[in-house]
């Protein structure tokens, strides 16, 4: 199927329908009319298949099965979710079936993160762990903070309280502390499934969710079937959990459907490369190119020199703690780990309380499944208890306290007045201020049009310490079937030429660390227009995240595409 | 009615992984590293399961050998419609050296064991491009090969295969039983989809080691050393013929 999908360089000729013209109007009220547009969406949540004349008389029939608890995610969460609810299980001597579904060909093939793990989780959850084998090799033994100018670097004291000191934390891989938790989990009799994609939520008439439907396998990428075209398998479950990690697709949807962020603060992000925030606002910045800068700074480059590169990637984190975590639960299901986002800015730890997460929702759930006189409004059970807890819990106490520390960087004081806020309230006074700050609003707000900021320029990549994108790209093993629908689906194919080239010189083509997204001129010659390179693209979520018209939806793809790290 | 089909699978490394050489330079990593079915060996399976589909034949037995991480590869086959499997237990120095000549030796002694009648293997595996095992198998039962396959009819006790050669396309036509290995052509293989992996979960693997099949794991070849390739060097751009020829004769090779 690989080898066929390399040679078959498909070239499907697109009938004229495709083309269509638009007459439309852009976010500051200007109509833009255009020629006619090459269409780049074919996904089907875009174009229904109902109406689609290609898709008649297909079965679409899905195959069924039940499990007691469904978690969609194979994370830190997700996995020390389904460990607790077995460890529990097995403790009370009942009988519990757990499935996780995990879009990644292998568990920690899509886990990304400069990790330094602080173990308190991961004690709770498994006390043996040294004896189990954990991979948790390198103890921090010194922690260095600074500040860098463009050639220097002005230290700042690492004062025992403050968040980012790191003793009795180790440096990880976290992709292969996840994959050890993978082997953990099936040793206690959870059914992993790697591979498989969760597509969609299945709801039960009463609203409540009912589970997952996993993807369509076999769809062409014009939108119309294969030879080897088969439905998704629909798992239902009486809770499902939802841990796809930062900016879930699913989650995405529950949001809506459940109004979940109704008085919480949208979320705002960075992307780890390791660490570029989101929020900025000059549309001409790379934070790809950002980070090959960073490291020829003076400070940097000795520690690199001599290295070779030998993997990259790229993945988007939560940055809005406490203030945008949103409700966590609703009839049918849960939110977990860095989906809903428990991570500790200044500490830039996010691991021990989506892990804490899990289990205090796998012991809500466990209670709850177990209680005989269990009476629910809905068929798929609302646990509100994993919510509660959670906000006795530590992870509340510790979120709470560091709430104010990253909004205080936003004020006219820029970074001296964070730190002084960060000194003054976090290491004195302990986070025990009354009031709470705001952050600025959705990181795709805050672009500023082309015309009001400058280009960068970026230094050439040196080949020694710093690379160019594309070779880093092929460094993450990231692969898709090619002939397939591209998962990076538009609302509207005609807006990143009229309203993100046009307005903001086409962000997307720079804020993305994998190149997806280019613009290229028209054939015909005259304007350009957006092709997605869908097969490089590193699962990162950031185009979600910074598309200034929120014109980008990211779907799932096919299960087992995306990159392959290896203990990244 | 033939009875058995017995289809080889190797676990290799994910063909769109960066291959990296190991420090000592003794071979690649493979730790950790994305593996998956060779994808001539899905295409194997893929005939194999067809067959059955038409009824033309009446078991698929896939085989791998290899350590305990072989048998997620043997569970795919059997996702795909392998009826049972086989992981023969090659572990260690034994792995690292395990070559089509000892493969071969243990499908042939599977072939007889088991009285399969048709051997379907991928033509080459992408690890190694070896291209040598369904011959060797071929040899050692004294059966005659099909290789290169995009096509395969069986004909009542015969086989019919057109192969992908050289000049273009051959077709002949073999006595069963017979040993035929898979090109790119012959078919696209089903995807694995999540419920057939849980029915696969009940379906059998054996377990063997190849002492139990009289196979003697010795290798004849020794590899010394593995090195990235070179780094390719920047080339010249010339404006002229003229220019060309002289640089030629420059580099001393006119």
């Amino acid at each position: 199927m690989a080898l066929q999908s390399l040679v078959n360089q498909a070239r499907v000729a697109l009938p004229a329908s495709f083309f269509p013209s638009l007459l439309h109007k852009d976010p500051n009220g200007r109509c833009c009319s255009s020629a006619p547009i090459p269409r780049i969406t074919s996904h089907y949540t875009i174009y229904s298949r109902d109406k689609d004349p290609r898709w008649e008389g297909v079965d679409m029939q899905r195959f069924v099965d039940e499990a007691d608890v469904v978690i969609v995610g194979g994370g830190p969460a997700g996995l020390s979710a389904a460990i607790r609810l077995k460890q529990l299980a097995n403790r009370h001597e009942k009988e519990l079936r757990v499935c996780v579904v995990e879009k990644a060909s292998q568990i920690g093939a899509h886990t990304l993160s400069g990790a330094c793990l602080e173990p308190s989780a991961l004690e709770e959850l498994f006390p043996d762990w040294k004896e189990r084998g954990a991979p948790l090799n390198t103890p921090v033994m010194e922690d260095r903070f600074a500040i860098l100018t463009e050639k220097y670097r002005i230290p700042v004291p690492m004062l025992p309280g403050l968040p980012m000191n790191n003793h009795g934390n180790y440096i990880v891989r976290l992709g292969h502390l996840v994959r050890w938790l993978g082997e953990q989990a099936e040793e206690l009799g959870v059914e992993l499934y790697p591979g498989y994609a969760a597509a969609e939520v299945l709801f039960n008439e009463d609203g409540s969710v009912k589970g997952i439907a996993t993807n369509d396998v076999g769809i062409a990428k014009d939108g119309s079937p294969k030879d080897v075209f088969e439905r998704g398998m629909e798992l239902h479950a009486k809770v499902t959990l939802f841990g796809e990690g930062c900016h879930g697709h699913l989650a995405k949807q529950l949001y809506k459907q459940f109004n979940l962020r109704e008085g919480c603060e949208p979320q705002t992000y960075a992307i780890g490369l390791k660490e570029v925030g989101l929020d900025y606002t000059n549309p001409y910045l790379s934070p790809f190119r950002e980070f090959q800068r960073w490291k020829h700074h003076p400070s940097i480059s000795p520690i690199l020199e001599g290295g070779s590169r030998i993997a990259y990637g790229a993945r988007a984190l939560n940055e809005g703690g406490f203030q945008s975590v949103p409700k966590l639960t609703f009839p049918g299901g849960a939110l977990i780990g860095c989906s809903p986002g428990f991570m500790n800015v200044p500490k830039i730890k996010g691991t021990h309380t989506a892990m804490k997460s899990g289990m205090l929702a796998a012991e809500a759930i466990f209670s709850k499944l177990t209680d005989e006189n269990l009476q629910s409004e809905t068929t798929g059970l609302h646990v509100p208890e994993y919510e509660q807890n959670l906000k006795k819990s530590w992870i509340w106490k510790e979120l709470h306290a560091v709430r104010n520390i990253r909004p205080s960087f936003h004020s006219y004081l820029g970074l001296y007045g964070g730190m002084l806020y960060t000194g003054v309230f976090y290491w004195i006074l302990r986070g025990k201020e009354p009031w709470t700050l705001k952050h600025c609003g959705l990181d795709s707000a805050q672009l500023k049009p082309a015309k009001q900021c400058t280009p960068i320029e970026y230094p050439k990549p040196d080949g020694k310490i710093s690379f160019d994108l594309l070779s880093s790209v092929a460094l993450s093993g990231t692969n898709h079937e090619h002939d397939q629908p591209a998962h990076l689906t538009l609302k509207d194919d005609g807006v990143p030429v009229a309203c993100n080239l046009a307005t903001y010189d086409g962000p997307e083509q720079r804020f993305c660390p994998a190149g997806v997204y280019e613009f290229i001129p028209l054939e015909s010659g005259e304007g350009m227009r957006l092709q997605i390179n869908a097969q490089n693209c590193v699962h990162c979520k950031t185009c979600d995240i910074k598309d200034p018209s929120q014109n980008i939806n990211w779907v799932v793809p096919e299960g087992s595409g995306g990159p392959a790290y290896n203990g990244m | 009615m033939t009875a058995r089909v017995l289809v080889g699978v190797k676990r290799v490394i994910d063909y769109a992984v960066k291959i990296r050489v190991k420090p000592d330079n003794t071979g690649v990593v493979t730790d950790g590293v994305k593996h998956s079915m060779n994808p001539f060996c899905e295409i194997a399976v893929e005939e194999a399961v067809r067959l059955k589909e038409k009824k033309l034949v009446q078991e698929v037995v896939a085989v791998s050998c290899g350590p305990q991480q072989v048998q997620e590869t043997i569970r795919t086959a059997l996702a795909m419609g392998a009826d049972r499997g086989i992981h023969v237990e090659v572990s260690g120095k034994d792995y690292d050296s395990l070559g089509p000549l000892q493969v071969s030796k243990i499908l042939a002694a599977l072939a007889k064991k088991e009285e399969a009648s048709l051997i379907i293997l991928g033509k080459q595996a992408i690890d190694d491009d070896c291209n040598q095992t369904g011959q060797m198998t071929a040899a050692l039962l004294d059966w005659p090969q099909g290789t290169f396959a995009s096509e395969l009819v069986i004909e009542g006790d015969k086989v019919k295969v057109v192969r992908e050669i050289d000049g273009g396309l051959e077709t002949i036509k073999l006595n069963m039983p017979v040993v035929v290995t898979a090109d790119l052509r012959l078919n696209t293989p089903r995807y694995a989809t999540l419920p057939n992996i849980m029915k696969a979960k009940k379906k059998k693997i054996a377990n063997m080691k190849p002492g139990d099949l009289g196979v003697d794991m010795t290798s004849r070849v020794e590899v010394l050393r593995v090195d990235e390739p070179p780094q390719r060097q920047a080339g010249v751009k010339v404006e002229s013929v003229e220019d060309l020829v002289s640089k030629l004769k420059e580099a001393g090779r006119i």
